[in-house]
């Protein structure tokens, strides 16, 4: 949590001003029992023979007139502190998004799949939006309660020098309430809450999974995991309903027995002629505003305390150190070499425990080569490829790009704009196609990026579309899987790269333009990653590196690893069998 | 058609189902607010206790402040009585509508949940109900307990100082006023918060989507400075928002303060005057009691005019909730027949059937199936591939025609006993957030480790099972988490592969697989095949051309029916299909 405090660096006048304007508004509260006892004491005069001879209404007309200007100036000071305190807050709660969606982008791929897109999402969106009302709230009115608080306690020293003792023992004792009340709620609102995420965990996977639940007739069971979760919930809700209420009767009873106190010592002093009917009057009446205002904090302190919980979660993203430092400025670049790629006896496991994705691999890769990457299901083909532009870090050995080890500081910003990467997924973003393809490579022609399209065999249609101000909705739900696809090594393309890797990036489209889209990129002489379950895809490679298990069980060409390697061979054959073609 | 009951009915319905703490609440907020209404009392006759030197009735003081602590000890102990019974109201009912909501969830139609968005849902189960929750917890601290105080307050000022009482009861509703007018101003800036607010979300989403991309193409900058413009813009927005909107509270305030004054005022000369009320001389206490009264008068008010707008926002929520929950279930089947294990014999009568009455897609299907074939279904997207599985499993009725399993039409049979003869394996895997092993034995809950292993071992898991962190014990997250669709879609094959049942439907069961593995696994699939009745749905045609039949599926209709050699010799839709695939 305390990361957080730096977020109102930026806002400190605002911080500062807000609660200062609430204590002068605050203030003039204070004063107002002190003009009440005023009008008793001196507007009315002494009480003789049961009536107020010495009245003197002038006075008491201007003494009221006085109130209705300390209320004037209360609603400007107080507007103008609501004014710094939104600005504030909303100023803290601006940066911090800024700076989680910072943080965020900087998450390796590891962090990415262990966090999950949805917590990112709640954390960014709903978590801030709470934190900053809470925040709000806090620089209005939760400073304001000590301020009247101690502010009655210092009025009332004025009024009466004797009675301070009576409302320090009240505060202390309020104050311990107060605290012990939040210490012990805090901690149990925070299990609530997290009971809650396990109903909704129950009621979205009802809802994705309501075919598989309903095929192997599971409602029940669901039905009664839900109900349990549910009561779960609903107990921790209760029990800490039950402690949160206690705060008021509580402090009701505290400054109820303080002002018994207080009327009791003061009705002493006055049998002895050293305090006066008014000032009494005044006395109880700071007492009760500080009632008042224990209330209000009591209420307070349930949204304080939930946003602080929000907090606590976003503190811990923005704490997160991303398992791979992206450096800020990368100004390294790598050599000219002739071999380009080189993996020494690498090594990565996702976790300590876990067995290796991809075991003790070696491999050298010339500039101008394509490579073939082919295996099975979680056999680490996507890992090999993946830990070249250094998105995962490796366990074990190096890998070299241009005869640099990939995990040189300054090199990483380098890496990312020469490697051209279409992972599985084909993701495109909102806007056009030409935005899209920009990506690539900002200030490409359109000549250039109608050449990529090409390649990518994503000309045609595109033409009969709107060309490349064709839009694209959100995740690109406009075009077929094959035509993302395409559009995505496009993409790639655009940029000229001088490590083309294409992660299973055909496997929507159909052998005959699959096989196009290999040549048009044979023809550009990169060198080239194909990752594929298709052996057909891989055929033509320079070298194939055949993987089971994380483990290289061959490297080769095609006709050698035919001959050499059994894995391989089945690969073919289940792909290539009943004499289709041979 | 029965009249809906209102939204505030069916809310009080499920309030009503706690009388115990409804009364105790209503019973212990009077008492509180009685007994809080007579402290102030109290002290007023105690400062008319102490009028001045050598003046101080310590004997009448005494007697006020036992009356005194009785009134604070009753209204404290019922305060909190108060707060424990709302609570539990609120929460109980909370957790009787989420539970109505769910168990609802398992009895809509497929075809609600496939035409509504999750989100959706999951919103109105989980913030929905909470913002419900929290808004009648509100109401029922704070209504009831203020209106009965704004009622005890009006009575007790027209009985002491009725002069005083008009002016206060006049006065204070402009708070009201303002408040409203404030509200009716401040609604453009937030309809711009949340839309802003939406828009940022949909841009993170996005981006959060893409990361992986984003990295790929170093183009975080790019993004951030996106971000940080919508970012801008949103801050603009709340800021205007929250500003505006927070002024309530310093005007209200300020009304108050001006009632304060005026009540000081008139007060005060009363008191000079020694004005007669109600049988009275009207006194320095008889003013602070109502100064006192004044705050408390108040309070209440300026809190009403915020509940009103939290009960109406989460009425609103509510109301989403019934909807819910009112929503056509699937036709009961509770009196139809509980049927056995099955023998796997299923016919198609003339089946039609459409999504939506606009688009016919199902026309004069028919089918004969014998136990233990194994049929194929082939088709381009849309072709009704899957509807025709959606029907088979009784997803969704046939519009016209019948469905039968062994001569029985499956509407006769109950759900249930009808899906627990399918086995069923999708391409869009579905694992819940458990163990590896919960995950495996969801057909056959009963089932021991030795068969899982065996299950997994056939569906080629087991070795991937265990080189996860702790093997069949691993906590998967919702819908898998690490794993990869390929690994998914093993675990949902071992799944079946323990369960064994009489029918098998594999809808594109193996689309994420490699075909080494598919070629493995299809092995022991061969098996499992064996006298089972199986549907087969495949875009890859190399793992159908053993079926007995292969259906090939146009716009609806079955255009070709044979084997993989007879269809291959009619040259017709199939052999086109299958030379593409291997030009």
């Amino acid at each position: 949590m305390r990361n957080l405090f730096g977020y109102f660096k930026n806002y400190k006048l605002q911080s500062v001003l807000g609660p200062f304007f609430k204590l002068l508004e605050a203030l003039f509260e204070l004063f107002v029992p002190i003009v009440v006892g005023l009008i008793v004491d001196r507007g009315l005069g002494a009480l003789e023979n049961g009536g107020y001879p010495n009245a003197n209404g002038g006075y008491i007309v201007k003494m009221c007139l006085l109130l209705s200007g300390f209320g004037l100036l209360g609603l400007a000071f107080s507007v103008t502190a609501q004014y710094f305190a939104a600005k504030a807050a909303t100023g803290v709660a601006a940066d911090m998004r800024r700076d989680l969606f910072r943080k965020i982008q900087s998450l390796s791929y590891k962090d990415i799949d262990k966090l999950g897109a949805a917590t990112m999402l709640t954390r960014m969106t709903s978590d801030v939006d709470k934190f900053q009302s809470g925040v709000n709230l806090a620089l209005r009115l939760f400073l304001r309660s000590p301020f009247i608080v101690f502010g009655a306690m210092i009025t009332a020293y004025f009024v009466d020098p004797a009675s301070i003792g009576i409302f320090a023992i009240a505060i202390a004792a309020l104050a311990v309430v107060v605290f012990a009340v939040m210490f012990i709620c805090m901690p149990l609102y925070k299990r609530a809450q997290e009971k809650l995420d396990k109903v909704l965990l129950s009621t979205r996977e009802n809802l994705t999974g309501a075919r598989v639940v309903r095929a192997f007739c599971l409602e029940e069971t669901e039905k009664g995991t839900f109900d349990e979760r549910n009561e779960r919930l609903n107990k921790s809700r209760k029990f800490v309903g039950v402690l949160a209420a206690i705060t008021n009767p509580l402090t009701y009873v505290l400054v109820n027995f303080a002002i018994i106190a207080l009327i009791y010592t003061g009705a002493l002093r006055v049998e002895l002629g050293n305090l006066s009917q008014g000032s009494v009057l005044a006395l109880y009446n700071l007492m009760s505003q500080i009632l008042i205002e224990l209330i209000k904090l009591a209420n307070l302190i349930v949204t304080v305390t939930k946003a602080a919980a929000c907090g606590g979660r976003i503190s811990t993203v923005l704490k997160m150190q991303p398992s791979l430092a992206v450096d800020e400025d990368g100004e390294k670049q790598y050599g000219e070499t002739d071999e380009i790629v080189r993996f020494e006896n690498v090594t990565v496991r996702y976790n300590d425990e876990a067995d290796a994705a991809l075991a003790d691999l070696s491999l050298s890769v010339k500039r101008g080569e394509t490579v073939g990457v082919i295996g099975g299901t979680g056999s680490g083909k996507t890992t090999l490829v993946n830990v070249i532009p250094h998105f995962y870090d490796v366990q074990e050995g190096s890998v070299y790009v241009g005869g640099r080890n990939v995990r040189e500081k300054g090199l990483q910003t380098y890496l990312r704009e020469r490697i051209g990467v279409v992972p599985q997924k084909a993701v495109l973003f909102k806007g056009t196609v030409r935005e899209n393809l920009l990506w690539g490579k900002a200030d490409a022609t359109d000549e250039a990026l109608w050449k990529a399209l090409e390649i990518a065999r994503a000309d045609e249609f595109l033409r009969e579309k709107q060309g490349l101000d064709t839009p694209v909705e959100q995740g690109g739900k406009n075009f077929s899987g094959g035509q993302k696809q395409r559009l995505t090594v496009a993409r790639a393309l655009v940029r000229e790269p001088d490590v083309l890797i294409l992660d299973d990036s055909s496997s929507a489209l159909d052998y005959a333009t699959d096989a196009e889209l290999r040549k048009g990129i044979r023809q550009l002489q990169t060198t080239t990653f194909i990752v594929s379950q298709r052996a057909s895809s891989v055929r033509d490679a320079d070298k194939i590196v055949v993987l089971d298990d994380g483990k290289a069980v061959g490297i080769g060409t095609h006709e050698t690893l035919m001959q050499t390697c059994e894995v391989y061979r089945e690969i073919y054959f289940s792909q290539y069998d009943e004499g289709v073609q041979g | 058609m029965k009249k809906k009951p209102t939204t505030l009915r069916r809310v009080l319905r499920y309030v009503g189902k706690y009388p115990f703490s409804l009364i105790g609440s209503l019973l212990f907020s009077l008492l509180s607010v009685a007994a809080t209404l007579f402290v102030p009392v109290f002290f007023g006759d105690a400062i008319d206790c102490i009028v001045g030197k050598g003046n101080v009735d310590f004997d009448g003081l005494k007697a006020v402040f036992i009356k005194t602590a009785i009134a604070v000890g009753i209204a404290a102990v019922s305060q909190w009585l108060v707060s424990i019974c709302n609570n539990r109201i609120s929460c109980n009912v909370v957790r009787d509508l989420r539970r109505d909501a769910f168990a609802k969830i398992g009895k809509l139609p497929l075809g609600y949940l496939d035409t509504h968005a999750h989100g959706d849902t999951v919103s109105r189960v989980i913030a929905d109900a909470e913002q419900f929750s929290e808004g009648l917890l509100m109401g029922f601290t704070q209504f009831f307990t203020g209106i009965t105080t704004i009622i005890g307050t009006i009575a007790f000022m027209l009985l002491t100082n009725w002069k005083i009482g008009l002016v206060v009861v006049f006065l204070t509703p402009l708070s009201v006023l303002i408040a409203k007018f404030v509200a009716t101003h401040t609604h453009k800036f937030f309809v711009e918060q949340a839309k802003t607010r939406g828009e940022q979300t949909a841009f993170v989403e996005e981006a959060i989507g893409g990361l992986k991309t984003t990295q790929a193409f170093a183009r975080e900058e790019e993004n951030q400075e996106k971000f940080d413009e919508v970012n801008g813009r949103l801050k603009k927005a709340s800021m205007n928002a929250t500003f505006y909107s927070s002024l309530v509270n310093p005007s209200t305030r300020f009304i108050n303060n001006i009632v304060y004054a005026v009540v000081a005022l008139i007060g005060a000369l009363d008191v000079a005057r020694g004005v007669t009320l109600a049988g009275a001389v009207f006194t320095v206490g008889g003013l602070t009691k109502f100064l006192s009264y004044v705050n408390q008068y108040t309070k209440p008010f300026n809190e009403i005019s915020g509940v009103v707008t939290e009960l109406k926002s989460s009425f609103a929520c509510a109301a989403r909730i019934f909807e819910l929950i009112d929503e056509r279930e699937e036709t009961p089947d509770t009196d139809n027949i509980v049927m056995g294990e099955a023998a796997g014999d299923i016919h198609l009568e003339d089946v039609a059937f459409s999504y939506t009455a606009e688009k016919k897609l199902i026309e004069d299907l028919s089918l004969q199936v014998a136990r233990g074939q194994k049929i194929a279904i082939v088709g381009r997207t849309g072709s009704g591939k899957t509807t025709l599985i959606n029907l088979l499993m009784r997803f969704y009725d046939v519009n016209e025609g019948a469905v039968k399993v062994d001569g029985l039409d499956i509407r006769d049979v109950t759900r249930r006993s009808l899906r627990e003869n399918y086995g069923m394996v999708l391409q869009e895997t579905w694992l819940k957030s458990g163990t590896v092993r919960e995950n495996i034995k969801m057909g056959k809950p009963d089932a021991t480790d030795e068969e899982i292993i065996a299950a997994a071992k056939a569906a080629h898991a087991h070795s991937f099972i265990k080189r996860m962190e702790k093997g069949y014990d691993t906590q998967l997250n919702e819908d898998g988490g690490n794993l990869s669709e390929g690994q998914k879609q093993l675990l949902c094959i071992a799944r079946v592969m323990l369960a064994l049942p009489p029918v098998l439907i594999l809808d594109e069961a193996t689309s994420s697989i490699d075909t080494r593995t598919e070629r493995k696994i299809s092995d022991a699939f061969h098996t499992l095949m064996q006298g089972r009745t199986t549907f087969i749905v495949a875009h890859r045609l190399s793992t159908i051309v053993h079926a007995d039949c292969i259906l090939v599926l146009e716009n609806g209709r079955v255009v070709e029916q044979g084997t993989h050699a007879q269809l291959l010799q009619t040259n017709g839709a199939y052999s086109q299909l299958y030379n593409k695939q291997f030009a």
